[in-house]
């Protein structure tokens, strides 16, 4: 198991543990009460750090080595997948994945940003950063969802869209604003859930839905805390007060009303039960699902834009200046 | 003879342009790009670009407004939208402070202002972008302040046009600046949806969050010549690639060439143009 700086007291009782076992298969002591005694003392104190994170915390747990990520909830939630290549117009991008399945004999569409699990798959999936065709291929998949009249799932997880040349040169920032523009008006049933990392424009390109939630544990803001620490404080050192100001957790963002749900997690994040993840996951998006698809589209995609005209903040001096006059 | 103390050895100014010294601002201006130098007065006549190599100075919502509005006619909308420190962020310095100390040397309320006028006779609304206003970056106001006139075009059969100069989204107010993408992105498909135009017009600099939404989503995206226009900066690609850029990366001729711009305008044509593709556009209406 791997420990988060902040879990050190787990990890100070789980050595305890192993320590005790070896001794117990030495000695042939008998140690099972003391044993039981540390793993509540472990289920205390992963509650306790767990009750009180920072934010800069859940970035770094949203950002876990041992987080699940698209394609495992992929497998685990879906049945009957088949994934589809390609944006047709230069390449398949590996940072984004997707494809036709079923959820509970319902036909998805579902698609997302895919990082890898070893140093050979995080440079294949270019660590969750999508090119244009990443963006492009999505919007593709997006349409056939459409035209057969499906719900679409999308699952977040990036820390941006990949700012390489070659992204420039396909039109990176293009890609992004057609999706937002596209995704506005899809007929069909729209989710998109944060599973990890919701890091800018690279997330919000595939994350305009009916429902947009986010697990417990994850971060969706408009620049990373190390970015945004790095041009406001010049200095990489404010990353902790930069996750602060920003106010970027899935707790600060339900109360602005930016996301619409925020889904729970296994006590010590998504990583220490990955199934159990995917079953709270599952039974969210069936009813996510049902709700949805009883709304007429259009008005559906009335509520789409009304939802995103609400937001932002400002005053209005009109308004003030009528009151003083009165 | 006469004594020699005033002869003059050297003949002719041997300074040459380039060693000249700086002049007090307000009268005189020198091209950040061929040096040459004209008075102030010559170059707001000439639309802020310079006569000799014509490099495009970068200019406010108050220039725009000057060169497109027949007589400089126009009125401002929707003044009373102003921004707020929602969030109580703070880095090195409050966004209160920010708001404030921008607020007071620009004389600006935000980074956009909109003016409806006449161009060559053509109702149009234009909503344009101020640099000076802490980077140009969009915030809540500039995302409210689009949506609203695009509201005004569709109630009042307008064209739009939105002039983009700006760093991207505006950090300091967290995710609802990011959330301006969406808001503009969902507005724009109304006014798609009405059948009237919509022109982005990018200047120097249009990048990050603002390239990424609205400046990217015209029905003719067009831009000044030498823009540098892209989604991320070149500071960052040059660290994510460990390369050095190739000339003219990311400058609107770039764009041009991998097929992400319509066309590219000189100042001095922008008008004319622009009173071309109005016409085309909003012929059948009429």
């Amino acid at each position: 198991m791997l420990f988060l700086d902040f879990e050190k007291p787990l990890e100070d009782l789980y050595t305890q543990i192993n320590k005790l076992k070896e001794m117990s298969v030495k000695n042939k002591i008998d140690v099972s009460t003391s044993i039981r005694e540390l793993e509540t003392a472990i289920e205390n104190t992963r509650t306790q750090i767990y009750a009180n994170l920072s934010p800069w915390q859940r970035v770094q747990l949203s950002r876990h080595p041992e987080r699940p990520y698209t394609l495992y909830y992929i497998e685990r939630i879906f049945t009957d997948f088949t994934e589809i290549f390609g944006d047709r117009q230069v390449k398949d991008d590996k940072a984004m994945v997707g494809g036709m399945a079923m959820l509970n004999n319902q036909p998805v569409m579902v698609l997302g940003q895919q990082k890898g699990t070893n140093t050979k798959t995080r440079q294949l999936r270019n660590f969750g950063m999508a090119n244009p065709e990443g963006y492009r291929k999505a919007l593709r998949l997006m349409k056939i969802a459409e035209k057969f009249n499906h719900p679409i799932i999308t699952f977040i997880d990036t820390p941006g869209a990949f700012p390489g040349l070659e992204a420039e040169e396909r039109g990176q920032a293009e890609a992004i604003a057609r999706n937002l523009f596209e995704m506005v008006n899809l007929q069909v049933p729209v989710i998109c859930i944060i599973i990890g990392e919701g890091a800018s424009g690279g997330a919000l390109g595939i994350g305009i839905g009916d429902k947009v939630a986010m697990l417990a544990n994850t971060w969706y803001t408009v620049i990373s805390p190390e970015n945004c620490s790095t041009i406001l404080w010049r200095s990489w050192d404010f990353k902790e007060k930069a996750a602060s100001q920003l106010k970027l957790t899935s707790q600060d963002m339900i109360n602005f009303a930016l996301v619409d749900d925020v889904i729970p997690e296994p006590v010590g994040g998504a990583h220490t039960d990955p199934e159990k993840m995917a079953e709270i996951l599952k039974s969210y998006l069936i009813d996510a699902i049902n709700d949805l698809k009883q709304i007429n589209p259009q008005i559906r995609i009335d509520n789409r834009i009304e939802k995103f005209s609400k937001m932002g903040f400002y005053d209005d001096v009109s308004i003030e200046q009528e009151v003083l006059k009165a | 003879m006469s004594s020699t103390w005033f002869r003059r050895n050297k003949q002719g100014i041997l300074t040459t342009t380039e060693e000249k010294k700086e002049t007090p601002d307000g009268l005189w201006h020198k091209c950040p790009k061929c040096k040459a130098t004209s008075t102030v007065k010559e170059l707001h006549h000439n639309q802020f670009v310079c006569p000799k190599c014509s490099y495009h100075n970068r200019i406010n919502s108050e220039e725009y407004f000057e060169i497109l509005f027949d007589n400089n006619k126009f009125e401002f909308l929707f003044e009373n939208i102003v921004p707020k420190d929602f969030l109580g962020f703070v880095d090195m310095k409050p966004y209160s402070d920010r708001l404030t100390d921008a607020q007071k040397s620009t004389g600006l309320t935000d980074a956009m202002r909109v003016g409806k006028g006449k161009l060559n006779g053509m109702g149009f609304v234009v909503a344009c972008m101020d640099f000076k206003f802490i980077g140009g970056s969009m915030g809540s106001v500039v995302g409210e302040k689009i949506c609203l006139a695009i509201d005004h075009c569709i109630e009042h059969r307008l064209p739009f046009m939105i002039i983009s100069k700006s760093g991207g989204a505006r950090m300091m107010e967290s995710a609802f600046s990011l959330m301006q993408m969406a808001k503009t992105a969902a507005r724009l498909t109304l006014l798609a949806k009405a059948r009237l135009p919509y022109i982005s017009l990018m200047t120097d600099p249009t990048t990050g969050g603002v390239t990424a939404s609205y400046a990217m989503l015209g029905d003719i995206n067009i831009a000044e010549p030498n823009a540098l226009i892209g989604f991320a900066g070149p500071r960052i690609i040059k660290e994510t690639i460990k390369k050095d850029l190739p000339v003219g990366f990311q400058q609107s001729e770039f764009l041009l060439e991998h097929g992400f711009l319509d066309f590219i305008v000189e100042r001095k044509c922008l008008k004319m143009k622009l009173a071309q593709v109005l016409q085309w556009f909003m012929g059948s209406n009429n």
